[in-house]
């Protein structure tokens, strides 16, 4: 019995570990995924899905040239923001739930690792003491200041709802209750959707894709890395972007994940998981292709409405589903 | 009689005024020719400042004894090139900058290369020499090499002192020369508060490549394919220009057919880089659609252009007399189905530009350049008719095949990054009808003249509409036929100003779209 429960122990914790490393794996292959659409949309040759991997390799290998007044603390910033972020996505189930992985994060845990990984990038970005660094870094401290309250805002409202600040049990939650719309989740749901946006430097709030130094948010930031240090900080993005897409599907289109460790209902949540993030990747693309980048200055307007519907969602989870 | 004669009340004007004016016989067509002695110099600009004339183009010429300053100025379509002349030791005359900002850097690039000094100029820093060469040396004078005495090494380029700002919160932005983008190099030095502009400083000069120098001493065809270089997205206007300066020089008339060909390929010059400018400001905005889809009808139409002309950007098409190639029969008909094709596929992509409020809203109200800052700085084409200011030579100063063709106006008054995307889709469209016409009335015959050698020191002056403005080229012959002195005076002389201006309390991330909506030329003003 005993022995049982230790080597089911043991098996959670190896699929914990399996989870989290096939996170980090598929992060670029997103990333590839929404190139390729967005090349698609765009009429244009489109690389191979691959093409980020090849870019991360092809970073990997190359010197680095360090500014001669960078610190330790430049030099430690790519490995804080990539543990910080692999540590995120060990928390949030992609295609089981019940982890023990899930035991250590819940989500408030989770929006102080994407902020711990942010204070780090800024600080390094100050660190060389150029003028694009300390920009990028107020820019991205600009957003951040009004993403993380409309993130904390939806992750309260969920809470609400699920009576828990935990992501597996959370799922689970929204799992059990069925197909049942409410309001709440609604609002939650465009909300987390903006704030993701901002987060990965996505358009409208930022371009991903500029080479323009004067406009850049986050890339104006990591300006001066070169080499190992930027595939790092690079692959980070990518999986901050995969974690979003993921915590959207967990939260308000969980079904298909893995409830146990079977290997038919494993094999469902790969497929269920996949294919949920390349659909959510496609509305990414749309969404990029169709508008421009917004002023700067408009950006906390922006924000400012994903807290307003964080809050709506919360008032209405408050009012119509709790109240009765 | 003397009110059909242009600048004659003009230069009576100059004689009340006590300015001693004299009128050389020798003309340089088509502009009427004044010369008065240097100290008048700077009340002849106050003068023609307060006649109403533009201050078109400045530029230095070494006579060997003296050295003689030219200032070109427009109004209602004529020309008048004043000119006066220092002793080369005592090379110092009083400037035109008080009256005419736009005077100032082409007195600061005749200071550098030909040391000649402004005493009354507001701003003595050097502009075009970057220390690559010393400060008791001038280039542009007879006894400097063309190669130069280049040091091993290039000192680096410090010490320009720029306008400061102190203040709480104030902090300064160096961009460039090195961009993080493939564009090329400018220096631009930005004093904000938060991310609002308080002041930008152009420097510029990163790709001067000694172009008067080197002209001196080339022949004809040498100089024309020297000019088609000064801007490489401006080659045809610029090889047109200094063409039909040594043209007029020499008082050849270049056959009609050929003049034809040079109008439709300077309006296919004008159609690409509207195209890959309208696409390069969507993408200044993340609207990667625009870019790529702009960037798509630039390229087909350049790989059209290689078919027809054997040049993607027809460089070298056009040479002293006439031009090097004929256009083929099957040409007709294939450019005017690409018109007409361009023109609605224009006109789709241009409604959901407009109809896209994200967009819309990045470029109303960016980067506004009123008409009397315009107007002030004499700004050129697209820069100056988004502004009210309406100068087009085509229209001003038709010379053929524009004085037996329409051209039509286009002109929009909000001065902002909008206004400059729609002069230039109309422009896109005005182009399109004056590509049909000339396919329509191309006539037959040569291409090219024959070329005869000119007069010895005869001189011309090219004026052409090139599609960022009006191109001023002055050409003057030594004895025996080859160049004396070549100045190309591109638009961006005076647009690059504008840009300073035009940034004023503009957000800096909003600096790349202003800036691209002006684009004006790195090396057609560094020369």
């Amino acid at each position: 019995m005993n022995s049982l429960a230790m080597s089911s122990l043991t098996i959670a914790w190896v699929m914990a570990a399996l989870q989290t490393l096939i996170f980090i794996a598929a992060a670029p292959l997103m990333a590839g995924w929404v190139k390729r659409l967005k090349c698609h949309m765009q009429n244009r040759a489109a690389p191979a899905v691959w093409q980020p991997y090849r870019d991360l390799a092809k970073l990997m290998r190359k010197d680095m040239v360090l500014a001669e007044n960078a610190s330790w603390l430049f030099r430690a910033t790519p490995y804080i923001v990539f543990g910080a972020t692999l540590l995120a996505a060990a928390a949030v189930p992609l295609v089981v739930v019940h982890l023990p992985t899930a035991a250590i994060a819940d989500l408030i845990v989770l929006v102080g690792f994407f902020a711990l990984a942010r204070f780090f990038t800024a600080l390094a970005a100050l660190d060389i003491g150029t003028a694009f660094g300390g920009m990028g870094a107020s820019r991205e401290m600009t957003v951040a200041a009004l993403a993380e309250p409309a993130m904390l805002m939806v992750v309260f409202t969920l809470a609400m709802t699920a009576g828990t600040t935990n992501l597996s049990t959370a799922t689970e939650a929204v799992l059990q209750a069925g197909v049942v719309l409410r309001p709440s989740f609604l609002f939650a749901l465009f909300a987390l959707a903006m704030v993701a946006v901002a987060e990965c430097g996505r358009i409208p709030v930022d371009n991903p894709a500029t080479h323009l130094e004067l406009t850049m948010l986050h890339e104006a930031m990591i300006l001066e890395y070169g080499g190992r240090h930027l595939a790092l900080i690079e692959w980070a993005a990518q999986i901050k972007l995969m974690i979003y897409a993921v915590l959207i599907v967990d939260f308000f289109f969980p079904w298909g994940i893995a409830r146990d460790f079977n290997a038919v209902s494993l094999t469902i949540g790969v497929i269920a998981g996949t294919a949920k993030v390349m659909l959510l990747a496609m509305l990414l693309v749309v969404w990029e292709t169709v508008l421009a980048k917004i002023r700067l200055f408009r950006a906390p307007q922006f924000l400012g409405f994903a807290f307003l519907l964080a809050l709506l969602g919360m008032l209405t989870s408050v009012v119509l589903e709790t109240g009765s | 009689m003397t009110a059909k004669i242009p600048f004659a009340a003009f230069i009576r004007r100059l004689a009340e005024a006590g300015i001693a004016v004299d009128v050389p016989a020798t003309p340089v067509v088509p502009a009427r020719v004044i010369e008065v002695a240097n100290d008048d110099w700077g009340r002849l600009g106050q003068e023609a400042n307060d006649w109403g004339c533009r201050w078109a183009a400045g530029w230095g010429d070494d006579l060997g004894e003296a050295l003689r300053i030219n200032a070109c100025f427009e109004q209602a379509g004529a020309y008048l090139l004043a000119r006066t002349t220092v002793t080369r030791s005592h090379p110092m005359l009083p400037s035109h900058t008080p009256y005419y900002p736009v005077a100032d850097r082409p007195e600061r690039h005749t200071q550098d290369l030909l040391g000649v000094a402004f005493s009354d100029h507001p701003d003595a820093r050097r502009w075009t020499r970057h220390r690559a060469w010393k400060s008791s040396e001038y280039p542009l004078r007879h006894d400097f090499p063309a190669a130069g005495r280049p040091p091993a090494v290039t000192p680096a380029d410090y010490q320009y002192r720029f306008l400061a700002a102190h203040g709480s919160g104030v902090y300064e932005i160096p961009v460039g020369p090195v961009h993080a983008g493939i564009i090329e190099p400018g220096h631009f030095r930005f004093q904000a508060v938060g991310e609002t502009v308080l002041n930008l400083e152009e420097h510029l000069g990163y790709t001067h490549k000694g172009i008067e120098k080197i002209a001196e001493g080339r022949d004809v065809a040498g100089l024309a394919r020297l000019a088609g270089r000064v801007s490489g997205d401006s080659t045809v206007a610029h090889t047109w220009a200094a063409c039909m300066a040594m043209e007029r020089a020499t008082g050849i008339e270049p056959p009609p057919r050929a003049v034809w060909l040079r109008a439709l390929m300077c309006e296919r010059e004008r159609v690409a880089n509207h195209l890959g400018d309208i696409g390069a400001i969507g993408n200044d905005v993340g609207f990667a659609f625009g870019s790529y889809q702009f960037g798509r009808l630039r390229e087909a139409w350049q790989r059209a252009s290689n078919a027809a002309f054997g040049h993607r950007f027809m460089m070298d098409r056009i040479v002293p007399g006439g031009v090097a190639v004929d256009l083929a029969p099957p040409f007709l008909a294939i450019m005017r189905d690409e018109a007409t094709a361009l023109r609605q596929q224009v006109g789709r992509l241009m409604a959901i530009l407009y109809g896209s409020p994200s967009l819309t809203n990045r470029l109303l109200g960016a980067g506004v350049l009123t008409p009397e800052q315009a107007s002030t700085l004499g700004a050129m084409g697209y820069v100056g008719r988004a502004s009210s200011l309406y100068f087009d030579v085509r229209r001003a100063a038709p010379y053929p095949p524009y004085d037996r063709l329409k051209v039509k106006a286009v002109l929009h008054h909000t001065g902002d990054v909008n206004a400059r995307v729609r002069v230039r889709h109309e422009e896109i469209i005005a182009s399109l009808d004056l590509i049909e016409a000339l396919l329509a009335g191309l006539p037959g015959g040569a291409i090219r003249s024959e070329w005869q050698a000119p007069a010895a020191g005869s001189q011309g002056l090219g004026i052409v509409e090139g599609w960022r403005g009006e191109i001023i080229s002055y050409v003057r012959f030594d004895d025996d036929g080859h160049i004396a002195r070549f100045f190309p005076r591109d638009p961006s002389w005076t647009t690059w100003p504008a840009l300073e201006v035009l940034i004023h309390d503009n957000i800096v991330p909003d600096f790349p779209v202003c800036n691209k909506s002006v684009n004006g030329s790195y090396s057609g003003q560094d020369l």
